[in-house]
């Protein structure tokens, strides 16, 4: 992933066609390419051989604690809005050794770390996700403590972004200040123009990396019309956000820790934690050891957690957060508010799919919503 | 200082050199690098003590910060970790990762009177910075330790304790929740060696350790007192699993306690003390 | 009988007291007195009628309960700068607890008859003493919740880690066939209290076995 490199690349047209080359010329150069494919009734984000894996002709339908594809009119390849798993699952894999232990006469000894993993391609990715990637990059970029594995895959990882020509019922990207244009964070980003006479994207490349693979794609100069066409899709998607985020309050949140709304809130929620598993900025971890029979051979492992469980937040003798209205406002505050004591930005990047992937439909918009209209100086909610 | 390795979460061997019991269910171990460098840390900060194939767990540290050949822990055999620990010998290794977090700031508080105030095994991660402040007691005032405990059985460090008290340079009160035996010493809560004073409150540091609500009541006794809410540092203790801030559990509002603490300064904290299940 | 410049000198340098009105201060030391306790000696019984209350001045004192077949239980110790006993303004003024010198112990005593005429008397007077009452009353109050929370958690005594265990298997064992009986879940609650107590013996044993540690480290 590029960082601060000014995209000096002109724009290119590419054809439908050049995707295949894309594909097939980052695997060439060693990657491993992932990008969207459909499986299981959903577009999901894995490893792509080439164009034919590509939703070609899917779209999704997102509602709160609501997902089903559905066929397009059009053979768009990036016409869906998200998929249900972010590029978390790559970037800061749900499992991960941290080490491996031998008994030894004396005692243990820490094993080696396995060789490095294959550099990633994104390919697909979206702006709210490109912020997602910014936020996680600070989270794990502490300046005594790091996470070397994190910085390691974002750093080597080629990023193609595609931005958003349509929005979702749940996105609210707009209204948090990362998308649907993508600014940064990419190698190359495309816009998608389907219509009747052509079906063609409009490339530009936002690193050296990116330029020179574009270069070997041998596009066309793209016509300023073409950069037109192109914009004025990216915000058509802008203004036709399914939810908006009230962000000024969202901010506010830790300033309302007893506010009625928590219980409400509580008796939906089910602290099943999906919001956590979805969500591309959260970033909680458990370790797990584990051994084999004889006990010789031990492992360390790393896997995601959510702190919408019980044993979460447990110190010897209980846990500090039992009821479900603390461990939703700790998510709901940590992400959108204290966020920015940690780390200097919000902890969304309004992708929504907690909203989508809530099996009982919790807004996080709504919520921030609600505790806007009651703390509003005029309106009588209780604080 | 053990070079500390570039992953955070890479624990270092250590052996363990000595096993002393203080009580029937707490123990202070002495651990020497396995590599045989020096380790070096603040008063106040801990380490993350990895048992093979068992797990982790995050323990204060509670040597003298002078002292780098060796780095001490006590510990009090309440979960897992903490028992498999407690089965350890002298000879087996260990993994730590650390020293994380912040410290007691001792050098901060020259020229005041320095009040620590401990609570159970709170006097453990106190016992680096009582150390710190008595290597360079020519520079505080008066040097104060208040201790709690639940019954004179469960005073940590006794023998350390009744030496400090022996000295001229260091005023010792112990009290205990509950009589037993031949205890003829203070009987009642902590806060009552507080509410006693033998300190100038406006020329005053003082560290507090113990359980959540007594740090709360202790610090609400050092303000009737007259002691500045900023003049007051807590140490928290959170479920944590990485000790560095990137595992997300130890959050309390906007802090991760394994970074920005577990020492607190109190002024920054008190109002989320109150707040229930934060 | 010291001298009531004296007395008077004693009632400033203990805290209790302190900034009261001149005036005030000359009806408390009529009805001041000095006095001083041997280590044993008791300052007022259990059930004795509540005839004074004591500022001490040096010492440690004792509030305890007796408990047949077992060593009095402390309930808390009342030092130096402190003030002992209530119940003299409590009706019926009879002391629910002892008070037993545990140090050579010296104290400026109140005559309560003599105090609560004059308080009566002059409530002025009366308003001064309870506002000072008060509060070390609610400050005892509060100190006293705190000893029931048990902060430190389960001490080391109590909770015998390994020992237990095994204890609490045989104690199950033992209570086989018992369980038939409707009301053995009444009893049920008393199989691991029967357990500890056990391991409590076992402890016993071992510290016996065990090096003498200091019992005085307070």
């Amino acid at each position: 992933m590029p960082g601060a490199e000014t995209a000096v690349a002109t724009a290119a047209i590419l054809q439908r066609d050049a995707l295949d080359g894309l594909i097939k010329a980052l695997r060439t150069k060693g990657y491993r390419v992932v990008g969207p494919r459909v499986a299981d009734d959903a577009v999901v984000y894995d490893d792509l051989d080439g164009a034919d894996d590509l939703p070609t002709g899917w779209g999704d339908e997102q509602k709160g604690g609501h997902y089903r594809l559905r066929k397009r009119a059009d053979k768009a390849v990036f016409g869906y809005t998200t998929a249900p798993q972010g590029w978390k699952r790559f970037l800061y894999p749900p499992k991960q050794k941290l080490f491996a232990a031998r008994r030894t006469a004396s005692g243990f000894a820490i094993e080696p770390p396995p060789p490095p993993e294959p550099p990633l391609a994104i390919i697909g990715a979206r702006a709210c996700e490109l912020a997602a990637m910014r936020v996680q990059k600070r989270v794990f970029g502490d300046k005594d403590y790091p996470d070397p594995g994190y910085q390691k895959r974002l750093a080597d990882a080629f990023v193609v972004a595609v931005e958003c020509s349509e929005a979702g019922d749940t996105c609210f990207c707009a209204s948090m200040g990362t998308g649907p244009a993508v600014d940064s964070g990419y190698d190359i980003k495309m816009v998608e123009l389907v219509d009747k006479s052509r079906h063609v994207f409009v490339a530009e490349a936002g690193s050296a990396k990116g330029a020179k693979l574009l270069k070997e794609l041998k596009g066309d100069t793209a016509k300023d019309a073409d950069k037109g066409a192109a914009a004025a899709r990216v915000a058509k998607a802008a203004k036709a956000m399914g939810r908006v985020m009230e962000t000024a309050t969202a901010k506010r949140l830790k300033d309302f820790p007893e506010h009625a709304r928590w219980d409400q809130v509580a008796a939906r929620c089910l602290t099943c934690g999906n919001c956590t598993m979805v969500c591309p900025t959260c970033f909680c971890t458990t370790v797990e050891d584990v051994t084999d029979l004889k006990g010789d051979n031990a492992e360390r492992w790393r896997k995601w957690d959510s702190c919408f469980t019980v044993d979460f937040s447990y110190i010897h003798g209980g846990s500090v957060r039992t009821e479900a209205a603390a461990r939703y406002r700790q998510w709901i505050t940590h992400k959108l508010s204290t966020w920015h004591d940690q780390f200097g930005s919000f902890g969304c990047v309004g992708c929504g799919r907690c909203i989508t992937w809530c099996p009982v439909g919790i807004d996080i918009t709504e919520e921030v919503a609600a505790i806007h209209q009651a703390e509003k100086p005029a309106a009588k909610g209780r604080k | 200082m053990t070079s500390m390795p570039k992953d955070p979460m890479l624990p270092v061997p250590f052996r363990i050199e000595r096993v002393q019991r203080e009580l029937s269910d707490t123990f202070t171990m002495e651990m020497v690098p396995k590599d045989g460098g020096a380790f070096s840390f603040k008063a106040g900060q801990f380490n993350m003590l990895y048992v093979f194939g068992v797990g982790e767990v995050p323990i204060s540290i509670s040597g003298d910060p002078a002292d780098r050949s060796k780095v001490v822990h006590t510990t009090r055999a309440v979960g897992a970790v903490t028992k498999a620990l407690d089965a350890l010998k002298a000879g087996d290794e260990i993994g730590v990762r650390g020293p994380f977090g912040t410290d007691w700031p001792v050098e901060a508080a020259y020229g005041q009177d320095l009040v620590f105030v401990a609570g159970g095994v709170g006097l453990a991660p106190l016992r680096p910075a009582i150390y710190q402040a008595m290597a360079n007691r020519e520079r505080f005032g008066r040097v104060v330790v208040l201790y709690g405990a639940r019954t004179p059985e469960d005073i940590l460090f006794k023998k350390e304790l009744e030496r400090w008290r022996g000295r001229f340079d260091m005023d010792v009160a112990v009290t205990v929740d509950r009589a037993t035996g031949k205890w003829s010493g203070n009987v009642g809560v902590v806060t009552k060696l507080v509410a006693r004073g033998g300190f100038d409150p406006l020329h005053t540091t003082a560290f507090v350790c113990g359980p959540e609500v007594m740090m709360r009541y202790v610090a609400a006794e050092l303000e009737k007192k007259g002691v500045a809410r900023s003049s007051v540092w807590v140490s928290m203790e959170r479920n944590m699993k990485c000790g560095c801030g990137l595992c997300g559990h130890c959050q309390w509002g906007p802090h991760f306690v394994c970074k920005d603490g577990p020492v607190f300064r109190f002024d920054r904290i008190a109002d989320m003390f109150s707040i229930r299940e934060l | 009988m010291v001298q009531t410049e004296n007395l008077g000198r004693v009632i400033d340098e203990h805290p209790f007291f302190q900034g009261i009105d001149a005036k005030l201060r000359e009806l408390l030391i009529g009805c001041a007195k000095n006095e001083r306790f041997e280590v044993g000696e008791f300052l007022f019984r259990n059930g004795g009628r509540a005839e004074k209350f004591f500022l001490v001045r040096a010492g440690t004192v004792a509030v305890e309960v007796d408990v047949p077949g077992k060593p009095p239980i402390i309930i808390e110790t009342v030092g130096e700068g402190e003030v002992l006993g209530w119940s003299w303004i409590v009706p019926p003024h009879i002391s629910s607890f002892d008070a037993r010198a545990m140090t050579l112990t010296r104290a400026l005593s109140f005559d309560a008859k003599c105090l609560l005429r004059k308080m009566t008397a002059d409530p002025l007077l009366g308003y001064e003493v309870l506002k000072r009452f008060v509060p070390m009353m609610a400050h005892r109050l509060q100190a006293s919740r705190m000893q029931m929370l048990d902060l430190y958690g389960p001490g080391a005594e109590e909770k015998p880690a390994k020992k237990v265990k095994v204890e609490v298997v045989k104690a199950v064992k033992a209570s086989k066939g018992k369980n038939r009986k409707a009301d053995a879940l009444l009893a049920a609650p008393e199989k691991p209290l029967k357990a500890t107590k056990k391991a409590d013996k076992l402890k016993k044993a071992e510290k016996a076995k065990a090096p003498k540690k200091l019992k005085k480290a307070g």
